[in-house]
């Protein structure tokens, strides 16, 4: 490895990490008070700006001429300028780690998301990717679990049964829920034969995003399997979100941190800036997973209706721009799915807990499992004669049946009242 | 009636799906937040609205107009048609204060005074506005009526000193009170 190689490599991490996802993070923050006020018939926060009289100037400044842009920013000054308490009877050595391993795996799993694609300059391509890994998802999927370490060992360390309540909870939501995610995106990787999500953008791209197939036909590529194909992506989509959601600890299974019951959860000792990157790591995990969504399920950095190929050849001075273009249009899809999340914040009511372990054990975990034979059957049916698809297709149908047959056999007929 | 028994209810395959219900909740805070960014919330006109959802931009607007007769603000004392100090120091409010936010030291009124009669007035009345709870006993206990809850509720101050209302302040947030029982007056 040459160090010019080196020096991309590092250029791409500082920029696409630091720059993008936690520029993000920011900007979710602010767009979650912003959203929350409105659909609450508020204003939010709408004053803050740039404090020029402090430097001597006559006026105070907004940015983009509309006050609380800079909120966040303000926000994090008072958590970095907050008295950092650790409390006496923590165990010290978790307890200054876990927030460390809550805010490290999301970004890190920052760097097989496609951001972009192709940049070039000076007679090199660059993607705007960090590690084009060939196990893509699968990568997010092991990094993105270990931040169930961080809170578990926040809760345990802080040595109070609050902490300790949500520690323990955020434990099973996200074991449960790490099943559906990974069995809802197999029928997606069974469609694009491929791990690389670069590819998997690549070729949605070409012929159609997964829920939206409606160009780039060609004889390999022909429009009745991809609208067939549409019903078990969308039911993947469907799992696959909302069980981003329960990944993220987001609201309708925010358990580990439910405030009329736990007071503050897995943060309830923590202070200052350890709770900020408790903060922070929610919001990077949730702009990993909404660019998870948009990456596999709506085309990623592309434009719809093959325009993807007058955006490649634009360039300036010789310089091929279309993959920042991509990145611009790869980072609006990003925003539009936050503020999707946070309308189903303030949207949904939380669930209670049983109703969250049935919904992952019994109702996702199942559906994603008919899910992949579906699509698998879909997928190899213009191999197989017609003969072998219906009696695929029977046989589905009636584990199907079955499964649901058994899930509400074993249902408790009258449920126990709560006082 | 002792026991009220409660039975879930029967839902139906709809509701069950639970998919109709959580589109029925986007519709519905979709359009609060589009009613409160066009400033047509419910209630925004009733609320002065400042245009965004039913909230009143505070420095700049104010809700001043619309405070009831009774609303609570600072305390202060008043004097008559006369410009005689209502106040005769009986220290009635100063004991029953809850928070011990009343200070009084009484003083004499000079036989020369046409006031002579009434004895005493406040040599000086400060009220602690930190301490203050605005419950309103001090103007329930007067015997007489010189002491008052006003409308003003903005009370500031830099340090502890700033915010303790001396007996100038006082009169000066209080001023002239009409229409009040005169029973000191001489009988005509």
């Amino acid at each position: 490895m040459d160090y010019l190689t080196l020096a991309i490599t590092l250029a791409k991490i500082i920029f696409l990490t630091f720059c993008v996802v936690l520029l993000l993070v920011p900007v979710s923050v602010y767009f979650e008070r912003r959203f929350c006020a409105v659909i609450q018939d508020r204003v939010g926060p709408n004053r803050t700006g740039v404090p020029l009289t402090l430097f001597g100037f006559k006026k105070d400044c907004s940015v983009l001429g509309i006050g609380g842009i800079t909120q966040p920013i303000a926000d994090g000054i008072k958590l970095f300028l907050k008295e950092d308490f650790t409390p006496n009877y923590v165990r010290k050595a978790f307890y200054w780690l876990a927030p460390a391993i809550t805010l490290a795996p999301s970004l890190i799993t920052a760097c097989v998301i496609p951001f972009g694609s192709e940049v070039s300059a000076f007679g090199r391509t660059e993607r705007l990717v960090i590690a084009d890994l060939d196990v893509g998802p699968l990568f997010v999927f092991a990094i993105a679990s270990l931040s169930v370490y961080g809170i578990t060992l926040a809760g345990w360390s802080s040595n109070s049964k609050y902490s300790f309540m949500g520690g323990v909870r955020s434990t099973a939501q996200m074991i449960s829920y790490e099943i559906s995610l990974g069995l809802a995106l197999i029928p997606v990787l069974l469609y694009f034969g491929d791990l690389n999500l670069s590819r998997i953008v690549e070729e949605q791209s070409r012929h159609g995003w997964l829920l939206m197939p409606l160009w780039g036909h060609d004889a390999a590529h022909p429009l009745l399997p991809k609208l067939l194909f549409w019903f078990p992506a969308a039911v993947a989509f469907l799992i696959f979100t909302v069980s981003i959601f329960a990944e993220t600890n987001r609201m309708p299974f925010d358990f580990p941190e439910c405030e009329t019951e736990l007071v503050g959860g897995y943060h309830t000792e923590y202070s200052s800036m350890k709770f900020a990157m408790f903060f922070m790591g929610e919001y990077a995990a949730m702009v990993i997973g909404s660019a998870m969504i948009v990456t596999v399920f709506l085309g990623g950095w592309s434009l719809p209706f093959g325009m993807d190929e007058w955006v490649r050849n634009l360039n300036i001075g010789g310089v091929g721009i279309g993959g920042l273009v991509h990145l611009v249009v790869f980072v609006a899809k990003l925003v539009a799915f936050i503020l999707f999340f946070i309308l189903v914040r303030w949207t949904v009511p939380r669930f209670r807990y049983d109703q969250l372990m049935k919904l992952g054990w019994v109702v996702f975990f199942e559906a994603a499992l008919i899910n992949v034979f579906l699509a698998a059957l879909v997928v190899a049916a213009p191999q197989l004669g017609t003969t072998i698809v219906g009696i695929g297709a029977v046989l589905l149908i009636a584990v199907t049946a079955s499964l649901i047959w058994a899930a509400r056999v074993s249902d408790p007929k009258t449920p126990p009242l709560r006082a | 009636m002792a026991v009220v028994k409660l039975n879930r209810p029967n839902l139906g395959p709809g509701e069950k799906i639970y998919l109709l219900a959580l589109a029925k909740g986007f519709f519905i805070t979709m359009t609060h937040a589009v009613k409160s960014l066009l400033g047509k919330s419910m209630g925004a006109k009733e609320l002065k609205s400042s245009g965004m959802g039913v909230t009143m931009q505070y420095p700049e607007q104010t809700w001043d107009d619309q405070l009831p007769a009774y609303y609570r603000g600072a305390p202060a004392l008043v004097t008559d048609e006369q410009g005689r100090e209502r106040c005769v120091s009986c220290q009635l409010c100063e004991f029953i204060c809850p928070p011990k936010a009343i200070r009084i030291v009484p003083g004499e009124i000079p036989a020369d005074d046409p006031w002579a009669k009434v004895e005493k007035r406040p040599a000086e009345f400060d009220i602690d506005m930190i301490r203050c709870i605005y419950c309103g006993m001090c103007e329930e206990v007067c015997p007489e009526q010189a002491i008052f809850l006003r409308k003003d509720y903005v009370i500031t101050g830099l340090s502890r000193a700033e915010m303790v209302h001396d007996k100038k302040k006082l009169y000066e947030i209080g001023g002239v009170r009409t229409g009040l029982v005169n029973k000191w007056n001489e009988v005509k």
